[in-house]
């Protein structure tokens, strides 16, 4: 049995297992694309993980924070801290980071979650800010400013003992360092296995297997009802308060390890990972994948993080060396119009696609492979075997 | 309903198994490479990692210009430049070690997150030997920082915190641009000159590491001179308009204000400061001054009329004289179509240094090119005699105090050299108070 809320459990466990396999398969996968490369493939999987949080207060609920990017520096800061202090083994700084940032979320939510809607987006929006502003110049002491929070020679590192003189320590899982990596050479491509991004990757499927289990459960049925009808729910006895409020703190503790894993993978923490860009980039995540579906938010993850750190180098001599084989005339020509769209200009481009997308696909790119999915498996298909098509319809309140 | 005798428990412990038993051989890391990113081809990249956007855009354009005519001369094309006037004769125009320079670029965003990020890129994904650029010191220590951990050398660009050579010194750094402490240093005497040293001064100040040492280093060498520092008011770094700053500074008594903004601030605060007339002002019965204690070409020309008589330090000029700036003038002029900036001299220089540095030493790994580097002598690059102090990687060479010209002939003369103030003057010893606090540690070559 089917249906549009709950698919059976035979689909769901081969959700999960291509997942795995993809997620782990990512440096081979993507190492033609000139991705794989270990800081990309950590940024997939830790902004993977920022975006399935998210989703789950915005795709469930349909409440669109705008502020969460708060809870990413949170989570970075006490990261990066406990780094500091007590030991270079990410795990304490895992720890602290999504404690801290839960406890931040349960503070701001409690105080936007009394409105909604635009409102709620404003007051989250204020909120994110005013961290901001407050890590960027009155905290100084706790956040270095615009320097940014960095671990020092002199740290106490209580639990490390001693480390060799005038050398940094790395951030470390039990002694294995995050940046260990193997490389493979294959069909002509340098493969790089990573440890630490493997680390992410671990913890991103276990992230996803738990939204998953969130989406299934009663209590996710409860956060889609109060996203197609809160009132209807008010009217009828329920008081959803506690429900959002849960959805916001879990999406807030998410945020907060995407931002520890951030900090793990490089201990710096800078005030600019909580600016409202930062919150802007985790909604288009989420909005370009597809609100409301499992597999979307990462899919959004990858795709910006993609043109952030591939298109963007993209330099003129890059450009001269694609149209090289064009007669000289043609290739500067191709240079200069191309030109605008990459490097520098990748929001641009980034900016078009993310409208395409929106007016053609509201759905996202999940709604995207679901259309062709159902072209090529056309006639038995029902419109409603996939969850994509229901989010799209009831935008968010 | 399905034939899975796999529970979901099984398959997460399949999956975190599976994760463990890709991660094990990473312990056996590569150890074909004697250092990170050994250059095995024909070629050898280097890592231009320069703010496009933010507010030292501007320097960064400039920046990259003279990257890639430091990567041309390396490669024989072009004159030559500085290469020619460089006391060390060891480049041939052959590339570095016989291998041609290719380069890749990248933007800083003027961020520390998106520098690492793109640091890193250039280092995992293209190889990258060596990186330099940044035209924030805040962004030089972050990248700074990253080189050291990653095994690589980092030739930082227009970077004037003390710290980028102070507390946060790293041994795979190296500076050749020079510092807060040399601009107060050199600054100093000339205002006293000027102005008396019976001064009230007020500073706004660039809310990062470059801005709080610099403010520092000012506020120090004016003091000793007789100077009061007023009040000092901290700026965000992305602020555009400091109206709401400066309002303040005409009740506060003060008679001379010091901006330790660089680049688009700068301008920015000038331009207010200028509006709202503090330069026609009379306090304390003088006129009232305006200090710019970091200035370049680029700026000046951002803030228009308004440098005009306005003091400050430079690190070079291309109105210069000697043999190096010419040279270097020239070849960037016949280019570019116009002069260079320090940002671009500074970075040609670093460019030009290390490729000589590992042609000393035979070969790229970052502990022989730190070697060659440490307690280097060299002249022939538009500063003079300058050396490359071991302690603390940071260069030593005379200090141009500058002026904002009252009648400029072209749209690049906008600066006229007051005073060059002589190396020994600025030096001071590595354990200086405002440079305590780090250690340079080991060089670190990766792999």
């Amino acid at each position: 049995m089917t249906n549009a809320i709950f698919p059976s459990k035979a689909n769901d466990r081969l959700l999960m297992i291509f997942f795995i396999i993809v997620v782990l398969a990512g440096p081979i996968i993507l190492a033609p694309f000139g991705a794989g490369y270990p800081d990309l493939l950590q940024r997939f999987a830790i902004f993977g993980i920022f975006a399935i949080g998210f989703n789950i207060l915005f795709g469930l609920t349909g409440y669109l924070s705008f502020g969460h990017a708060a809870f990413l520096g949170v989570g970075s800061y006490s990261a990066v801290w406990m780094l500091k202090l007590l030991s270079m083994n990410v795990i304490p700084a895992i720890i602290l980071g999504v404690v801290i940032s839960g406890l931040f979320a349960l503070v701001i939510g409690y105080v936007s979650l009394r409105r909604s809607g635009i409102y709620f987006s404003i007051l989250t929006l204020a909120f994110a800010q005013m961290s901001y502003n407050l890590a960027y110049s009155v905290f100084t002491p706790i956040t270095n400013g615009e320097t940014g929070l960095q671990i020092l020679l002199d740290d106490p590192r209580v639990l490390d003992g001693g480390t060799k003189p005038g050398e940094l320590p790395l951030t470390n899982l039990f002694g294995i360092p995050m940046n260990a990596t193997q490389k493979v050479e294959f069909l002509g491509m340098t493969l790089q296995f990573n440890f630490g991004f493997y680390f992410c990757a671990v913890i991103l499927i276990l992230a996803f297997y738990l939204s998953l289990r969130i989406f299934r459960s009663p209590f996710g049925l409860m956060l889609r009802a109060v996203k197609t009808n809160q009132n209807r729910l008010n009217y009828t006895g329920v008081n959803t308060r506690p429900y959002t409020l849960a959805a916001f703190v879990i999406s807030g503790m998410y945020a907060g390890l995407a931002g520890s894993l951030l900090a793990s993978m490089d201990p710096l923490a800078g005030a600019e990972r909580m600016q409202w860009t930062a919150s802007g980039e985790v909604v288009l995540m989420v909005i370009l994948g597809g609100a409301g579906t499992l597999l979307g938010p990462v899919l959004g993850a990858g795709f910006i993080k993609y043109f952030e750190n591939i298109f963007s180098k993209i330099n003129d001599n890059v450009l001269h060396s694609w149209f090289a084989f064009m007669p000289d005339g043609l290739e500067n020509v191709m240079v200069t119009l191309v030109h605008p769209f990459v490097g520098k200009g990748w929001h641009l481009t980034l900016g078009l696609l993310f409208m395409a997308i929106v007016i053609f696909l509201p759905g996202g790119l999940m709604e995207g492979f679901n259309r062709i999915w159902r072209k090529i498996t056309s006639k038995r298909e029902t419109a409603t075997s996939d969850t994509s098509s229901d989010a799209a319809s009831t935008p968010a309140e | 309903m399905s034939d899975f005798k796999l529970s979901r428990r099984g398959l997460l412990k399949t999956g975190a198994v599976a994760g463990a038993g890709l991660a094990t051989p990473m312990f056996f890391t590569s150890a074909a490479r004697a250092y990170t990113n050994e250059p095995t081809g024909s070629t050898v990249t280097l890592g231009f990692n320069v703010p496009q956007s933010g507010p030292y855009a501007d320097e960064g354009a400039d920046e990259l210009r003279a990257y890639q005519l430091a990567v041309k001369h390396l490669n024989g094309e072009g004159d030559g430049g500085m290469m020619n006037t460089f006391s060390s004769k060891e480049l041939k125009g052959n590339g570095i070690l016989g291998k041609k320079v290719e380069y890749v670029t990248g933007d800083t965003q003027t961020k520390s997150d998106a520098a690492r990020a793109s640091a890193k890129s250039m280092i995992e994904k293209d190889g990258a030997v060596m990186i330099t650029g940044g035209s924030s010191s805040g962004v030089a220590i972050a990248v700074q920082g990253l080189c050291q951990e990653a095994g690589v050398i980092f030739m930082a660009g227009l970077t004037h915190s003390n710290d980028t050579t102070g507390k946060d010194k790293k041994a795979n750094g190296f500076r050749h641009f020079f510092n807060g402490y040399m601009s107060g240093a050199a600054l100093a005497p000339v205002l006293a000159n000027r102005y008396g040293t019976d001064r009230k001064a007020y500073h706004l100040t660039a809310d990062y590491t470059w801005g709080w040492t610099q403010q520092e280093s000012i506020a120090a060498a004016t003091e000793a001179l007789g100077w009061e520092t007023v009040n000092n008011v901290l700026t965000p770094l992305t602020a555009t308009d400091f109206s709401s700053y400066i309002a303040p500074v005409l009740n506060s008594g003060a008679d001379v204000l010091v901006l330790n903004h660089y680049g688009g601030n700068m301008v920015n605060s000038l331009t207010n400061a200028v509006q709202f007339g503090l330069k026609d002002k009379q306090v304390n019965g003088k006129n009232f001054e305006i200090v710019v204690p970091l200035y370049s070409r680029l700026m000046a020309r951002g803030a228009g009329e308004n440098v005009k008589g306005i003091l400050g330090s430079t690190n070079w000029h291309w109105s210069l004289q000697d043999e190096g700036s010419q040279a270097f003038v020239k070849s960037f002029g016949q280019e570019y179509g116009f002069p260079p900036s320090q940002a671009a001299h500074t970075v040609y220089c670093q460019t030009l240094l290390y490729a000589d540095a590992c042609e000393r030493a035979g070969t790229f790994n970052p502990c022989g090119v730190a070697e060659a580097l440490e307690g280097f002598d060299f002249d022939g690059l538009g500063n003079g005699p300058t050396h490359y102090r071991a302690e603390d990687h940071q260069c030593f060479k005379d200090v141009l105090v500058v002026q904002g010209k009252e009648n400029p002939t072209s749209e690049f003369d906008l600066l006229e050299v007051v005073e060059v103030t002589p190396r020994a003057q600025v030096e001071y010893a590595p354990d200086h108070p405002m440079f305590a606090g780090g250690a340079l540690g080991e060089c670190n070559p990766g792999a």
